[in-house]
């Protein structure tokens, strides 16, 4: 009894978590277009509906009812499973984000938090962790598809992500040293009380070192503009997906723009102040309103990782693309000196002035 | 906490991951399944040719690439494991006080002449 309705309660939340980042996927296929197009002063989609609204849907449809071609010297078995071993980590990165306060309420006798589908202690690590499994994904693919385009893709980014990967993680350490936590909940709660309080600028050492190391490396992570060698189109045709059509390529889309999603939700958590207001408490909540208090959280949340999201898109209308030597060069001798750099200064400041 | 307990309490906290996994394999499969069965099947000896800009494919794709790949890999599994020693440590920084502090402080400096090692080697060099 009590298994099964956790299993129920679960299930809905992951239904939901699902859900909402199958719709922004959406929207950002539709928004990356509009963004760009004003940027380079166009249109952008506009054919699909009014004002192209409808534009992802149709592309969705059409990529669903495509033939998935499968190259004659492809392995075929490491083939199929490619898209979906980048598809899930990129997908269940998601349990441990705290989208919303962490109250909890009583539902059937049991303590349900609504805004998280799990908070485990080692959220960070878990999402670090799924975070490389992604890596398997795309270097399966551009190694089964026995193409030269898409072997080449895969070895690039394989070597990106891992290159950028250890700057990620050597960013976060400072934000944890002042936290003393890795459950995203916690870091959240750490910041709460204002502005003043988001650990990109909080005292004793605020983290805005490793806020960009953070930022450039998590678009470096994604394969996006300007660290898109992966699949830069002039040299590579497509990168590691040049062979796949129809429902894989899908996946890997979805998994790429899931995983940008992700990292913005990282970020907003760990630096801006995850769902806290930039005053102290709510509006609502001051109003007497404590029960819709949370809707306040939740759009904040939103915005900031709606604005994470829109600096990707500023970036790729605004940045070349990088060389690739210039690209392990930069990650390896300037990231890494400025991420081991912050952890020094933060542990001293943190010893020091203690929160 | 009892023993049994707290094991309890960690599979209740993994439980709704575990869950969560088999939904995103579910919807993967799920999707790639029924796509199968709605989509077209025409396959030709040309369209299943590895695609090479429209001139015909030579020989293989599994051929040798450069080492440097393999150099880079091992630079990151030697400075990941360095950096995975960093987060228990920055958890109960508050609690081990000065020597906490001094220890990690060498371990970061070992860090450095492994770094530097590398750096001076020409093992972070693309050309």
């Amino acid at each position: 009894m009590e298994i099964g309705l956790r299993l129920a309660v679960s299930l809905a939340q992951i239904a939901a978590v699902m859900g909402v980042v199958m719709l922004t996927v959406m929207v950002l296929t539709l928004a990356e277009r509009k963004v760009l197009g004003w940027m380079q002063d166009r249109m952008g989609p506009m054919e699909v509906g009014p004002y192209g609204v409808l534009q992802p849907i149709a592309d969705g449809l059409k990529l669903f009812f495509k033939e998935d071609i499968i190259p004659a010297g492809a392995n075929k078995f490491m083939f199929t499973l490619a898209p979906i071993l980048a598809l899930v980590p990129a997908m269940i990165g998601f349990a441990v984000i705290p989208f919303g306060p962490s109250m909890t309420i009583e539902l059937f006798g049991m303590q349900i938090k609504p805004f998280v589908i799990s908070d485990i202690n080692i959220g960070i690590l878990y999402i670090l962790a799924f975070a490389s499994i992604g890596a398997y994904g795309i270097i399966l693919g551009g190694w089964s598809s026995n193409s030269k385009y898409s072997l080449l893709g895969g070895l690039r980014s394989a070597a990106q992500v891992i290159s950028y990967e250890l700057n990620v993680g050597l960013a976060i350490v400072g934000v944890i040293l002042l936290s003393g936590s890795l459950s995203l909940v916690k870091i959240t709660e750490a910041q709460a009380g204002g502005f003043w309080n988001w650990f990109v600028i909080a005292m004793p050492f605020p983290q805005i070192f490793a806020f960009v190391v953070y930022v450039i490396s998590s678009v470096a992570e994604t394969n996006r503009v300007p660290f898109d060698l992966p699949e830069a189109e002039s040299e590579l045709v497509a990168g590691f997906f040049t062979e796949y059509s129809g429902m894989r390529f899908a996946f890997f889309f979805i998994a790429e723009y899931a995983n940008m999603i992700l990292v913005s939700c990282v970020a907003a958590a760990l630096f801006l102040g995850g769902w806290n207001a930039p005053y102290p408490g709510t509006i609502l909540g001051h109003l007497g309103l404590d029960a819709l208090a949370w809707i306040e959280n939740v759009v904040w949340f939103a915005a900031k990782v709606y604005f994470f999201l829109f600096l990707f898109f500023w970036l790729r209308a605004t940045l070349p693309r990088l060389r690739y030597d210039q690209l392990m060069r930069f990650g390896w001798k300037v990231m890494l000196p400025i991420a081991l750099g912050n952890i020094v200064l933060t542990a001293i400041a943190a010893y020091f002035f203690p929160r | 906490m009892a023993g049994s307990e707290l094991l309890l309490e960690y599979l209740s906290r993994y439980f709704p991951i575990l869950v969560f996994v088999f939904v995103a394999l579910a919807f993967g499969a799920g999707t790639l399944l029924i796509s199968y069965f709605v989509q077209p099947k025409y396959p030709e000896p040309e369209k299943l040719s590895t695609y090479e800009c429209g001139s015909e494919p030579f020989s293989d794709a599994r051929m040798p690439f450069p080492v440097r790949y393999y150099i880079f890999a091992m630079l990151f599994v030697i400075f990941d494991v360095e950096v995975i020693f960093l987060y228990p440590w920055a958890i109960v920084f508050n609690k081990i006080g000065l020597i906490g502090l001094i220890e990690m402080l060498i371990f970061i400096g070992l860090f450095l002449v492994a770094y530097v090692y590398a750096w001076r080697k020409g093992a972070l060099e693309w050309d």
